[in-house]
């Protein structure tokens, strides 16, 4: 960045926040208010998402149709996937990012912050035009959140709408993932070699590759169902010659790394919290940042593994079910990390880490799932069943989703300055972790005993589990408002927090004060701090 | 019971499962993967028993690892942390190792079944699956026997929103059809899908059997239902095809061979009498 804008910088960075609404947060620039934004935005998209899973769950409930109509259904679950993924995980993933990693990595801000800015505001943008379908002429996007072809195509006045929403979020993401990378790479503290980040920043580091490396692919199977649709082009049409199976293809090289773009920066908090509460350094720093990569890597060659159903030649199928089982591998390596520095540790058990904990249990069950539907010949009778909807549950609610709130929960202090009422959180943890157990464990049975996913409706036999899993959804889902009551109430006042918030924090964060200057570091921090800060070293 | 009351005796069955007595309900043991019927049904089955178990066995020592951690190492116990334990190349390449052979010793089975699963050689009897919102039309190939097969009326009255009509009173509600397949038993069938508008998913979870229905292209997927098994099985479209995806079952009947050839000749008779009354 050139010196005389920054000079510019300068001069109103002794004045802390702009006065007024359009100035603050529209014209925002820092990049905490920005993370800020993106944290609410992604705590209404979930909020948003949630409802949806609840008229599902509430329509799940019994065999029958009872409130809503099997087109209605469908949009919910094509709905309630695009906003979690797009509106909620994501967003919140970035908003973390923004406020973190200027702070972990010695900078005084975000690398390119107008940028920041127009990426951030593209998504109140799309997701209102992804939301106002619903209110269009033959309703929101029922086809599924995969958008396959040719189904996608018979969508309404949805479909230009929705499509157009989900290139928006895209270049939204690519940009924040551009920001990500050039921080990281250019604005790190003189001492903060690589090897000394903080999990969570190599986590997102990594992640911000993969975003750059596959939502562009995600826009160009968008870009080409909608030239089918509008300029006769038939890349996926059979009539035409195209292949219906070339998209899946095409969006599952997307989508499988975009999965652990929803869990890599998990397992970064997840090594920043059980340290912390263990008292101890991270157990096997450098292989954590060696998994991490080879997961990245082997993510883009086991995209086909959602897709073994297609009827791929014997030798597709072979290899993709071995690469897939080869990610138990760097992923067993961060359990066993995660496990042995709890191991001659001093463990307390405040609201993070008990997160942090539920995480570890719960994302290996997902994992474990995940290990059974690499093998493809019994993926023949899980695929697009409940046991699929289990397995992707497990891994993006206690999984990522947990990360999420415990990452809050962990740095929220230090943001806001107050600490939160300790013994609500706890409710909060014990409330979501058994229901989130209710509502997701019994759907493995109802998958393996032959109910599919993405129906309104079933067989009788079904019953049971089902009315169970609505039980656990409707108690996790209103245990999250007091979550939302929590923040608030810890924004507007409380007990103050110390500058270390934690008895035995590491990290550059915790070196500033609570709640943390307006611009992180605005001189660089000595290589003393950094050592102090740094987990092991 | 639980269907008919809703959320207050849905709250009491799960309070019945969490321990307190209730009557048995043969539904809450709907667990597992059927065994299946027919001649690879087992085997696939055996293969997700196989890792279900090592999943489990690893499970106990993780989480046993773990809980060890979380009840030994509290600091409320005056555990005194060991801050030297920063990395261990050996422990390291150990994990490393050790899930790698398990890896193999599942793997190997699992390509082993795959191989034989994509064998449709020495099929006696070809069938044509086609995909259509919302219904399949089978085609016997060669016999020139073909209809179409939909969701049962009852099941269909019974599905529509507010119908009143309580599912439980529907035999085999959303799982029964107009016209089922049928099938004799220990011959090999030889199924070609393909769809007639957006893609479908062909699923019989007794004949350990998913295949997608594809505008396009053929997919094919053999199976043989044992000798000793005839019977119907059911199972439902599984691939989202729209507004009545849920309403696509797909119903088999495997019949002994001595009645599948009777059924087949007053199939044959019946499309033979209706194409002399067409011309
Ligand atoms: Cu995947
Ligand atoms: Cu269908």
């Amino acid at each position: 960045m050139a010196h005389s804008e920054h000079a510019d910088h300068a001069e109103h960075d002794h004045h802390g926040p702009a006065h007024g609404f359009i100035q603050r947060w529209v014209m925002a620039t820092n990049h905490k208010d920005i993370g800020t934004m993106y944290l609410v935005f992604a705590g209404l998209m979930f909020l948003i998402g949630g409802a949806m899973a609840l008229v599902i769950r509430a329509e799940l409930w019994t065999p029958g149709l009872q409130f809503v109509d099997p087109q209605f259904f469908n949009s919910m679950t094509t709905m309630h996937a695009l906003v979690m993924i797009f509106g909620g995980m994501m967003p919140a993933w970035t908003g973390l990012a923004n406020w973190m990693i200027p702070m972990q990595v010695g900078a005084p801000d975000m690398a390119l912050p107008r940028l920041n800015n127009f990426s951030f505001w593209i998504l109140p943008f799309a997701f209102l035009m992804l939301l106002a379908t619903l209110f269009v002429p033959g309703g929101a996007p029922a086809g599924g959140w995969t958008i396959y072809p040719p189904l996608v195509v018979q969508g309404g006045a949805n479909f230009p709408m929705s499509m157009f929403a989900i290139h928006m979020m895209g270049i939204s993401s690519i940009l924040g993932a551009i920001n990500v990378i050039v921080t990281i790479m250019n604005m790190r503290a003189p001492g903060m070699t690589l090897l000394r980040m903080p999990m969570f920043t190599w986590t997102w580091l990594i992640t911000a590759y993969l975003l750059i490396l596959v939502m562009p692919v995600l826009a160009g199977a968008v870009t080409m169902v909608i030239t089918d649709h509008y300029f006769g082009t038939t890349f996926f049409s059979a009539a035409g010659g195209g292949d219906p199976v070339l998209y899946q293809h095409i969006f599952w090289f997307f989508g499988h790394p975009e999965v652990y773009i929803l869990i890599l920066p998990a397992f970064g908090v997840v090594s920043e919290i059980i340290p912390t509460f263990s008292r101890k350094p991270l157990f096997g720093y450098e292989s954590m940042v060696y998994a991490s990569a080879s997961i990245g890597f082997l993510s883009f060659i086991v995209w086909a593994h959602h897709m073994f159903t297609v009827g791929m030649p014997l030798a597709g199928q072979m290899f993709f079910m071995l690469t897939t089982m080869m990610i138990a591998v760097p992923t067993g390596v961060k359990v066993f990390n995660w496990s042995t520095t709890m191991w001659k540790g001093s463990l307390t058990f405040e609201p993070p880490m008990l997160f942090a904990i539920a995480f570890l249990f719960l994302f290996t069950i997902g994992g474990f799932s995940g290990l059974m539907l690499a093998i493809t010949p019994a993926d023949f009778q899980y695929h697009d069943s409940y046991f699929v909807v289990a397995h992707f549950h497990y891994v993006l609610v206690p999984g990522a989703l947990f990360a999420i709130i415990a990452a809050v929960y962990y740095w929220l202090p230090k943001w806001s300055g107050h600490m939160y009422n300790q013994t609500l959180a706890k409710w909060h943890f014990w409330l979501s972790a058994v229901f989130v157990n209710v509502l997701f464990f019994p759907q493995h049975f109802l998958g393996l005993a032959g109910m599919p996913r993405r129906i309104p409706d079933y067989a009788t036999q079904f019953a049971d589990w089902n009315a169970v899993s609505s039980i656990g959804a409707f108690g996790f889902g209103f245990a999250q408002l007091l979550f939302v009551w929590l923040i608030i109430s810890c924004v507007r006042g409380g007990e103050k927090a110390s500058d270390h918030v934690w008895e035995d924090t590491h990290g550059l964060e915790w070196e500033l004060s609570s709640p943390a200057p307006y611009h992180s570091w605005t001189t660089p921090p000595s290589d003393a701090v950094i050592l102090r800060g740094t987990t092991g070293h | 019971m639980l269907r008919k009351t809703g959320i207050p005796s849905a709250l009491v069955a799960t309070l019945a499962l969490l321990g307190a007595a209730a009557p048995a309900h043969a539904d809450w043991l709907l667990l597992n993967m059927p065994e299946g019927v027919t001649t690879m049904s087992g085997e696939i089955r055996s293969l997700h028993m196989n890792v279900l178990l090592w999943c489990t066995a690893i499970g106990v020592f993780v989480f046993g690892w773990m809980i060890v951690s979380l009840v030994k190492f509290r600091r409320s116990q005056g555990a005194v942390p060991d801050t030297t334990m920063v990395h261990s190349t050996k422990a390291e390449v150990i994990w490393t190792i050790i899930p790698v052979f398990i890896l193999v010793i599942m793997a190997v089975p699992a390509a082993r079944t795959l191989i034989k699963l994509e064998d449709a050689s020495n099929s006696q009897l070809s069938i044509k699956v086609t995909g259509y919102q919302w219904k399949w039309q089978y085609e016997y190939l060669d016999e020139g026997v073909s209809f179409f097969s939909t969701l049962d009326r009852a099941s269909d009255a019974a599905r529509q929103l507010d119908s009143g009509v309580d599912p439980n009173s529907v035999p085999n509600y959303l799982l029964s059809v107009d016209n089922p397949l049928v099938v004799p038993v220990g011959r090999k069938v030889h199924v070609l899908l393909t769809s007639q508008d957006v893609i479908h998913s062909w699923w019989v979870p007794d004949f350990a059997i998913k295949k997608d229905a594809i505008p396009g292209v053929t997919n094919s997927v053999s199976f043989e239902v044992k000798a000793d098994k005839p019977g119907t099985y059911r199972g439902q479209c599984a691939e989202l095809c729209g507004r009545d995806h849920g309403f696509m079952p797909v119903v088999v009947e495997a019949k002994l061979p001595a009645d599948y050839a009777a059924w087949l000749a007053e199939q044959k008779q019946a499309a033979a009498q209706n194409l002399t009354a067409a011309n």
